[in-house]
């Protein structure tokens, strides 16, 4: 598929919609682990699965396609491609983090690499300035998430990226959130984008999967050193679920994002909400910046029920949505960061980074806007008092 | 229950909604939680997913550990055991180790601060010598690949204790059906399932087995935060795999004993390294701790220029990576599994170019040696052939 192409017919017409042998109409499930070398000379395209497998290779194309890199990497889950990203990485380097990042990449972070001495600020990134103030001499990695997980916090990526290209550091990004059908940080500068595939490129709480890709050539074959050697790869079974997942991305952020930005408008109008965090909405700070490096809102709204208890009888009232961690799927998933995604993180960090104790995360998924609304607005009626 | 028993019947009694007797691949990443701070025991599925919680208990209680781990290959386990370690920390490794090994520790781990001295395992002295106070973990694989060297694990395992470091033992080759490490006094039991336990060359896994508590819930923190788990359709295919280990087992260890004998008395092999031989050096202390042999072993031509007319007239036999599967390949250690291992070390261990790895499947043991004998006749010939012209 030539390039000048849209996202949405790229997203159908990826390169690998049919297959080159029988022309089947799906990639082949390559279920083998080895394969047979017809002459010593000649070694084949693929020789084992963990250094490649062709139904994987299907998706890694695939996903360096829609995000506009040089080259993507499957992994067994977003941890494992967020690990491979950071094993780049050398004792003694220092990295730059968002402060409100995701709880399994804080914890990698704090309890795994301090360990490979690997130091980490954590910084608010939209302040483009308190990320100039962490630089340190031995920086090597500035790592991004934009809209953050769970407070929606924006960072202006080619702003941070131009400065990190300046000081010759590494910029990963995590776009799990937006995917690359509404957020491209290639394109603004970023060396490696990820992704918890597990979200929205899937798409149905049914493949645990993690990608990457990377802006060159170089780092391909440096990351490629990491998949390989590691060995945190995705099987051939879940590369292709994804793939099948990642055919309908276009209408489901569509259609989720035209639910939450519904969702977002009416909890922000609600007496017993606090605070609403969705870069939808008019007051948000980072809207402008958000809107200038992405083409919509994406379908994870936060919002602040004011206090703990009425945080866990939210969470017990409410019908449609399933009580869970994750989020990006068909289905709308509500989680309390407090005890899920973010418990890994100590309270007092957690309430300065914003994440209060009674913040849930809304994940909408593709049911009925009204029936959503209808489902929270009885479960936030019996939160008075 | 005997192991052949609990292989047959891994997962068969798991389910008690339908009473599947093959148990379900839950193809599902969360899980309801039935109130807040309330767990069906499933959250994520990569901290915990039902169907890889059966295979992971399955291999726990296979090789008599405590916790079963499930990776998304041999190397992606062996990462997350090595992730237990710290920046400073040494380890003792065998000499005749897998390339991935070898590559994941000098090209990744050591830029991490942690280092490897290679050593025969089975020499007591020489751990002695390599021994510092930083080191934390000696990683043995017995019978080695290729060469198949032995280490006596219950020595080795009772060095490692008296220096308090951990014991960790890759027993990809023989499996808890021959061989059960733990009970020999090992920490930690790490598989390339992709090989003899999946045995099908059709999944990529790997599996770790620990032993006590603390070891165990550690691996599980790191297991969880690494993130590099087995799919739910592969851990069940492995589990499909499993459930015949002992009977291909037998049938592997029949006919690789049978070629090696064959290959020991062929004019144009010089050496056969397998256990089995009464002639192998590691073949008393190899009985004395396994029930059996496994089926890949390795053998050298008379001339490296008898390989490449080899490997192009086996017709049964495929060339191809891996092992382990009911189909025989062979492989080529220097130019494939081993081209990563510097030429220095390869030849300190014997993994030259006149040797071949021979991995045994379970067809008719006659149809092997026919094939074998004609392509040795051919290389033969045509290696004569060009000293004539």
């Amino acid at each position: 598929m030539s390039t000048d192409k849209k996202l949405g017919t790229k997203i159908i017409h990826f390169g690998g919609e049919i297959d080159k042998t029988t022309g089947a109409s799906s990639v082949p499930i390559y279920q083998a682990s080895t394969f047979h070398h017809f002459s010593l000379d000649n070694p084949p395209e693929f020789d084992y699965s963990r250094s490649g497998n062709p139904t994987r290779q299907a998706l890694e194309d695939y996903i360096a396609l829609l995000e506009g890199g040089a080259r993507g990497f499957a992994f067994a889950s977003g941890m494992a491609a967020i690990s491979s990203a950071f094993f780049l990485l050398s004792s003694g380097d220092h990295v730059i983090c968002t402060e409100d990042v995701y709880g399994g990449t804080y914890r990698l972070l704090t309890a795994i690499l301090t360990r490979m001495n690997i130091e980490t600020t954590f910084v608010d990134m939209t302040d483009p300035e308190k990320v100039k103030a962490a630089l340190k001499p031995n920086t090597k990695a500035v790592f991004l998430e934009t809209p953050s997980n769970p407070t929606l916090k924006i960072t202006d990526v080619s702003v941070i990226c131009a400065w990190a290209k300046e000081n010759g550091l590494l910029t990963m990004l995590d776009n799990s959130f937006m995917t690359p059908y509404y957020q491209r940080p290639i394109e603004q500068g970023v060396d490696i984008v990820l992704h918890s595939a597990t979200k929205f490129l899937s798409g149905h709480s049914d493949v645990l999967a993690g990608l990457a890709v990377v802006a060159n050539d170089s780092l391909g074959r440096r990351m490629k050193q990491i998949q390989n050697g590691l060995g945190n790869v995705l099987g051939p079974q879940d590369s292709w679920l994804l793939m099948r997942g990642m055919k309908t991305l276009k209408v489901r952020m569509e259609g989720s994002e035209q639910n939450a930005r519904r969702l977002a408008e009416w909890l922000d109008s609600h007496p017993a909400v606090g605070a609403v965090y969705y870069p939808g909405l008019p007051d948000h700070p980072g809207r402008e910046i958000h809107e200038k490096q992405s083409s919509g809102y994406g379908a994870v709204v936060s919002f602040d029920v004011n206090g703990g208890e009425r945080a866990r009888k939210l969470l017990s009232e409410v019908k449609i949505p399933l009580v869970a961690v994750s989020l990006g799927a068909v289905e709308s998933i509500l989680s309390y960061p407090a005890m899920m995604s973010h418990a890994a993180m100590s309270r007092e960090v957690r309430l300065e980074r914003g994440i209060t104790d009674g913040l849930v995360r809304y994940s909408v998924g593709l049911e009925d806007i009204d029936d959503i609304i209808a489902d929270l607005d009885a479960a936030l009626s019996h939160l008075q008092g | 229950m005997n192991i052949e028993s609990r292989l047959a019947q891994i997962g068969s009694v798991s389910e008690p909604v339908t009473g599947a007797v093959s148990f379900p691949v839950y193809q599902s990443t969360a899980f309801r939680h039935p109130r807040l701070g309330e767990s069906t025991g499933f959250d994520y599925a990569r901290t915990k997913s039902p169907t890889r919680s059966v295979l992971e208990d399955a291999i726990a209680d296979l090789e008599s550990g405590d916790a079963g781990f499930a990776c998304s290959s041999g190397m992606a386990a062996l990462q997350t055991i090595f992730t237990l370690f710290s920046q400073g920390d040494h380890l003792i490794v065998s000499l005749d180790l897998y390339g991935g090994t070898y590559r994941l520790l000098e090209q990744i781990m050591s830029r991490f601060g942690v280092s490897a001295s290679y050593v025969d395992t089975n020499d007591v002295e020489a751990l002695e010598e390599a021994y510092r106070p930083n080191t934390k973990a000696i990683l043995i694989e017995t019978p080695t690949n290729p060469l198949m060297m032995v280490t006596d694990l219950k020595l080795v395992c009772g060095w490692a204790k008296s220096k308090q470091i951990l014991s960790i033992v890759d027993n990809t080759l023989l499996t808890p059906y021959l061989q059960r490490p733990i009970e020999l006094g090992a920490d930690i039991v790490i598989h390339s399932a992709s090989k003899y336990l999946g045995g099908h060359n059709d999944v990529l896994a790997g599996l770790i087995v620990t032993k006590g508590q603390e070891l165990s819930e550690q691996m599980a923190f790191l297991h969880n935060s690494i993130g590099a788990v087995l799919g739910p359709q592969d851990s069940w295919l492995l589990m499909r795999g499993m459930k015949t280990l002992a009977l291909r087992m037998e049938r592997h260890e029949h006919n690789a004993t049978t070629i090696a004998r064959y290959l020991q008395w062929h004019p144009l092999v010089t050496d056969v390294y397998y256990p089995a031989l009464e002639s192998h050096p590691g073949h008393a202390i190899q009985n004395r701790q396994s029930s059996g042999n496994t089926g890949i072993f390795s053998f050298k031509v008379t001339d490296a220029r008898l390989v490449e007319p080899i490997l192009r007239h086996v017709k049964l036999i495929a060339f191809a990576e891996s092992l382990g599967g009911v189909e025989s390949l062979m492989t080529y250690p220097a130019v494939q599994t081993h081209a990563d291992i510097p030429l220095e070390i390869r030849e300190k261990v014997g993994v030259d170019d006149r040797l071949l790895r021979f991995s045994v499947g379970i067809e008719h043991v006659d149809d092997l040696i026919t094939d074998l004998a004609q392509a040795l006749e051919q290389a033969q010939a045509e290696v004569e052939g060009d000293n004539k012209a």
